[in-house]
């Protein structure tokens, strides 16, 4: 695995003030290096997605701080944050949030089209992305149309067509039965995932746990251990 | 077209109930509030018809006159004074009144008569058939021929008819450029026979009709004609004080405005909730676009441009509507008094805009509320 591509040091978020407040992450550690598919696994309420959020630079924590490359997360301005979620980070949602008026192929064009790439180049780009999670022929078709799995692929496309260095995966077995969401992770895995980016993939899901690199576990709040898979060391 | 507007564009368009309704919303309201506008301006327009029609510069009249069907005859020193006063070029009487045309068939048919004055004829009307001369003739009267010609039972030169049990003789056609409100046709004639013919009070004189030698001697013709106690009004000035009667002394201005106001609150009313509604929709997509990287001003100039581009589309609709419905009207009834100006586009258009705006404000409002978090958390 290649150098650290984000650091996490003493974060901590907490929901509410005074009698009310609730910690929702404390004291968490962790670095995820170009090539790592991370997983953060616990049940839920553990504070899971609430770390995933800070460190993708989408919930401000109350404490500690995340570094991008080198680069301070939370110094940065509204839309330095913005630019590096479009540019660098790519986001894969539990319910995929496609546009169910736009095709597929629009769909996946929205990330290059946010950096106003040029419509025809934006869609024939996108078109190539399509091509690799295997949904070409689907490219006109509008969402709802597809199965919760083709859905998954065309956010998956969607994520990676600005050709992001890290990938953030919510929940992304969720909504899928166990051997789709087995195929879908193995797909990111071997097609996915190379040396320049890494994976975080939040889940309790532990069919999938077998692709991990590493394993945060989560309870309360807190880290609570890390397991790295020895099979996939390098 | 930059991408994120095109985007936008196909999410609207894409929703086909949603943008039909924004587009009926907008349509209907531009459509009715133009209408409402177009018939009251071309009611007004058709109440100033004589002013138009025989267009004197400077009218004279009793104070208390406030359209031209309700004249106040004046004394004969009036007419005189007008003439005495430095910077007049000249000045003539003008009577405008009713009277009763006993038809064949022994019903009666009320007119509007106007007495030109003798000497000059000053404001006679166009005529498409006979000669301007006959009208000195014994008893002759030219006929206005618009929409109400046939009231008259269409007659030609040479019909003779019967007015306040004087006989008429019609001696020309005539065409003018604006009909009057009251739909009754218009019979002109020369000043003495008019008030020859019509009874009248001992005053007979309804306007005097000055023209000015030059622009600037207008104040001081006013000035003067003020110390006998009277209104030099100039044709703009007769035009206002006519429309500001039938705006804000008959009701009609009121149940116009009321009308118009009522036509805007409808259509915010389909547009903002259906707006609302199409952001409601969609709100979890803008929170996920946010978390993908766009940028909070992005997503409010697409919201703006679905709300603003829906509305110029609506007001294209509304105005195409209501210009083909005038027109239609028109073919039909070539006095229907409904006029569109600019004024009144600009006004549909200005509404529409405030439309777009505050349902735009309430759609932009939500998107910018929804935090990416938000979209992490289900």
């Amino acid at each position: 695995m290649g150098e650290s591509l984000i650091r996490a040091d003493n974060l901590a978020k907490w929901f509410g003030e005074g009698a009310s407040r609730t910690m929702a992450v404390r004291d968490a550690c962790f670095e995820v290096r170009h090539g790592e598919m991370l997983y953060i696994v616990g049940p839920s309420g553990s504070g899971k997605t609430t770390l995933l959020s800070m460190v993708s630079g989408i919930l401000k924590p109350n404490g500690g701080n995340v570094t991008v490359e080198g680069r301070d997360l939370w110094s940065m301005g509204d839309d330095e944050l913005a630019d590096l979620r479009l540019n660098k980070i790519g986001f894969v949602f539990q319910d995929y949030h496609l546009f169910p008026r736009l095709t597929t192929l629009e769909n996946v064009a929205i990330p290059l089209i946010l950096k106003k790439v040029e419509w025809d180049e934006a869609l024939r780009r996108s078109m190539e992305y399509l091509e690799i999670v295997g949904l070409k022929d689907r490219a006109n078709l509008q969402p709802v149309k597809l199965s919760g799995g083709e859905q998954q692929r065309v956010a998956i496309a969607r994520a990676i067509v600005g050709q992001p260095d890290i990938l953030i995966f919510d929940e992304p077995t969720a909504s899928l039965d166990g051997d789709t969401g087995r195929k879908i992770v193995e797909f990111v895995k071997k097609r996915i995932l190379d040396e320049n980016r890494c994976i975080i993939i939040v889940t309790h899901d532990s069919r999938i746990y077998e692709y991990a690199d590493t394993i945060l576990k989560m309870e309360d709040g807190k880290i609570t251990g890390v397991e790295k898979n020895h099979l996939h060391e390098k | 077209m930059k991408g994120i507007f095109r985007i936008a564009l196909k999410l609207l368009m894409n929703d086909k109930s949603k943008f039909t309704a924004l587009l009926v919303g907008i349509t209907f309201a531009v459509f009715l509030m133009v209408m409402m506008m177009s018939m009251f301006t071309g009611i007004l327009a058709k109440s100033c018809a004589p002013v138009y029609n025989i267009g004197a510069r400077i009218w004279v009249m009793d104070p208390a006159v406030n359209n031209t069907i309700s004249s106040i005859p004046m004394p004969d020193y009036v007419l005189s004074t007008a003439r005495s006063i430095e910077g007049v070029k000249y000045a003539v009487p003008l009577y405008y009144g009713g009277a009763q045309v006993k038809l064949k068939d022994g019903t009666y048919q009320s007119v509007t008569v106007i007495g030109l004055d003798d000497s000059t004829l000053f404001g006679r009307p166009e005529l498409v058939e006979g000669r301007i001369e006959d009208i000195f003739a014994e008893n002759a009267f030219l006929v206005v021929k618009d929409a109400e010609y046939a009231k008259l039972e269409s007659p030609k030169v040479g019909t003779e008819f019967e007015i306040n049990d004087n006989r008429g003789t019609i001696v020309g056609l005539a065409r003018v450029a604006s009909s009057g409100l009251f739909g009754v046709p218009t019979l002109y004639t020369t000043f003495n026979r008019a008030i020859t013919y019509i009874p009248s009070s001992r005053f007979t004189t309804s306007y005097v009709l000055i023209e000015p030698k030059r622009e600037s001697d207008i104040p001081r013709i006013q000035r003067e004609i003020a110390k006998i106690g009277y209104d030099a009004l100039t044709s703009e000035q007769f035009v206002r004080k006519i429309s500001d009667f039938y705006t804000f002394k008959t009701g009609m201005g009121m149940n116009i405005m009321l009308m118009t106001a009522i036509s805007f609150i409808v259509g915010l009313s389909i547009s903002g909730q259906t707006f609302y509604t199409f952001i409601l929709e969609n709100i979890d997509k803008f929170g996920a676009m946010k978390a993908i990287g766009a940028k909070g001003r992005e997503l409010v100039s697409m919201i703006l441009f679905q709300s603003f581009f829906t509305s110029l589309v609506g007001y294209g609709l509304g105005v195409g509507a209501a210009s083909t419905f005038m027109t239609l009207a028109k073919l039909r009834l070539p006095e229907y008094a409904a006029q569109t100006t600019f004024a009144i586009l600009g006004f549909a258009l200005l509404m529409v805009v405030v439309i777009a705006g505050i349902s735009s404000y309430i759609g932009v409002r939500k998107v910018l509320q929804i935090q990416p978090f938000d979209i992490f958390r289900g």
